[in-house]
């Protein structure tokens, strides 16, 4: 299921997230679509397909104003107990889900 | 878009009657929701053919359909509140409005004059006229004293002119009477479970079932008889495991119910459950593939048909009921959103999101007997469901 295809040296122009590992690099282009697609379809059946909400909340940039790059990433990684926030630790990586928390957080949601 | 039944028809046989060329049933007609194009295909199911694809109908995502009782009609409702009137036979949008923030479904009443949309921003419930989609009614789902709005899910309608739904936030279920349209009058049952994630009502519109994701089991109302409350069904199914996670919320979009009894997809795991409808113990569980989404019956009750959350939604499975045994396993492609019969179940159509397709099996051969390019299809809903209580 996890696909950690890390293509070294991509001269990406992409800003990696200052929570993701310095080291390693962000998701490749190919990854980064996946992981785009992930949100739109998956995150979205709770989320919303425009992240509005739904029985999930809004995932939009002003809707987590105010909440860490760190909290948001272990939230995606190890989900919420008590509430439907599944864990997405077996779809995505540390660096994949800072990647996404950035994205989210710009507000960059379609693919790149 | 806005291409009617009529003028392809007439195109197709260039003939002068057009007169005689409009009349057609709807009975063998059905929509199924583009989700990510604000879309709906309207399907002829007999000819497997589309007649018309309607436009501009908002943020499908989630989106449901309900018919008119004269089947002429579908009512689309948008995960963006946006509520839609689509005329199949002139394949065009009649009326649409925007009706709240965030909903998720909605019902017709038993005369099919009202109706109803269950909402989570605001949270509640907000009923139209289903002639002008005029605004009736607005119940908002309160609780603590007032303080606090939840969202609703699980609307259905059910006899005596009521419409049924459930609290997510408050784990209540409410009874909405509409026997005097402008005023109707609610009775509410708290404490019905937590985190009730979707409901529905059996075939005879006797039974409301809600599903609840914060703990094992179903809350149960008898709607013959209110005054006996909400009871517990399945309590404890989970035997106090550890739930595995739950990548997709399951549906209880038609009460799959076959041979005496009922099927009925486990909460964070991969099992069906089947209760015994005489006396709602439990009456058996079957391992599948993986967590269930809709589990739902072929109109006969022969089969039970399922379908899984990611990471296995390329899979179906198919439950052959007499037996209570797994007998086809099919991979029709990543992302089986839905799957709907036909009205008396020769065929079933099944939504490949991801492959853009929506493929016809045959349900006595099991094979795939057709298939029809859909750009990300999800819902699929056919007219019958004009017929059915709590559809």
């Amino acid at each position: 299921m996890m696909k950690k295809g890390w293509v070294a040296g991509i001269a990406t122009t992409m800003a990696v997230s200052c929570v993701a590992p310095a080291a390693q690099d962000p998701p490749s282009p190919a990854r980064q679509h996946e992981i785009v697609r992930l949100l739109q379809q998956d995150c979205g059946s709770c989320h919303g397909l425009t992240l509005k909400g739904g029985l999930g909340p809004a995932l939009l940039p002003q809707a987590l104003a105010g909440k860490s790059p760190e909290f948001l990433r272990d939230t995606i990684l190890n989900g919420r107990p008590g509430t439907p926030m599944a864990p997405w630790r077996p779809f995505l990586n540390d660096v994949e889900a800072a990647w996404l928390v950035d994205r989210l957080l710009q507000g960059k949601t379609d693919a790149p | 878009m806005r291409r009617s039944v009529s003028v392809l028809f007439c195109a197709a046989v260039a003939l002068g009657g057009c007169a005689t060329a409009e009349l057609r049933g709807t009975g063998d007609l059905g929509v199924i929701v583009e989700r990510a194009s604000g879309a709906v295909q309207v399907m002829d199911t007999t000819h497997r053919a589309p007649l018309a694809r309607v436009t501009g109908l908002g943020d499908l995502s989630h989106a449901s359909v309900v018919y008119s009782r004269d089947a002429r009609y579908a009512y689309v409702f948008g995960r963006d509140g946006g509520l839609s009137k689509v005329d199949l036979l002139r394949g065009r949008l009649e009326k649409r409005i925007v009706q709240a923030g965030n909903a998720i479904g909605g019902a017709i009443s038993q005369d099919g004059r009202l109706i109803a949309v269950s909402n989570y921003e605001p949270g509640g419930v907000r009923v139209f006229d289903a002639a002008t989609l005029e605004a009736i009614a607005d119940i908002p789902a309160t609780f603590q004293n007032g303080e606090r709005r939840s969202k609703v899910v699980g609307l259905v309608d059910a006899p005596d002119e009521r419409f049924v739904f459930s609290l997510y936030d408050a784990g209540e279920i409410w009874v909405a009477d509409f026997s005097d349209r402008r005023h109707p009058a609610v009775r509410k049952f708290p404490n019905a479970g937590v985190q009730p994630y979707d409901g529905t009502v059996t075939p005879d519109g006797r039974y409301y079932v809600a599903g609840l994701f914060g703990e094992d089991g179903l809350a149960l109302l008898d709607l013959w008889n209110l005054n006996g409350g909400v009871r517990r069904v399945l309590p404890h199914y989970g035997r106090g495991e550890q739930k595995l996670p739950v990548y997709k919320m399951p549906h209880l979009d038609n009460w799959a119910m076959a041979d005496g009894v009922a099927f009925v997809p486990a909460v964070g795991r991969n099992e069906v459950l089947i209760i015994d409808m005489r006396d709602w113990s439990e009456a058996g569980r079957i391992t599948v593939a993986g967590q269930p989404v809709f589990v739902v019956a072929r109109p006969d009750g022969r089969q039970v048909w399922v379908n899984f959350a990611p990471p296995n939604n390329d899979t179906v499975q198919v439950i052959d009921v007499p037996s209570r045994r797994i007998t086809k396993i099919l991979q029709p492609g990543k992302g089986v959103l839905h799957m709907e019969f036909t009205p008396r179940g020769e065929a079933v159509w099944l939504s490949v999101r991801d492959e853009d397709r929506v493929d016809v099996y045959a349900t006595a051969s099991l094979q795939r007997v057709g298939t029809l390019p859909v750009e990300k299809p999800s819902g699929i809903f056919f007219t019958a469901r004009a017929y059915r209580i709590g559809q």
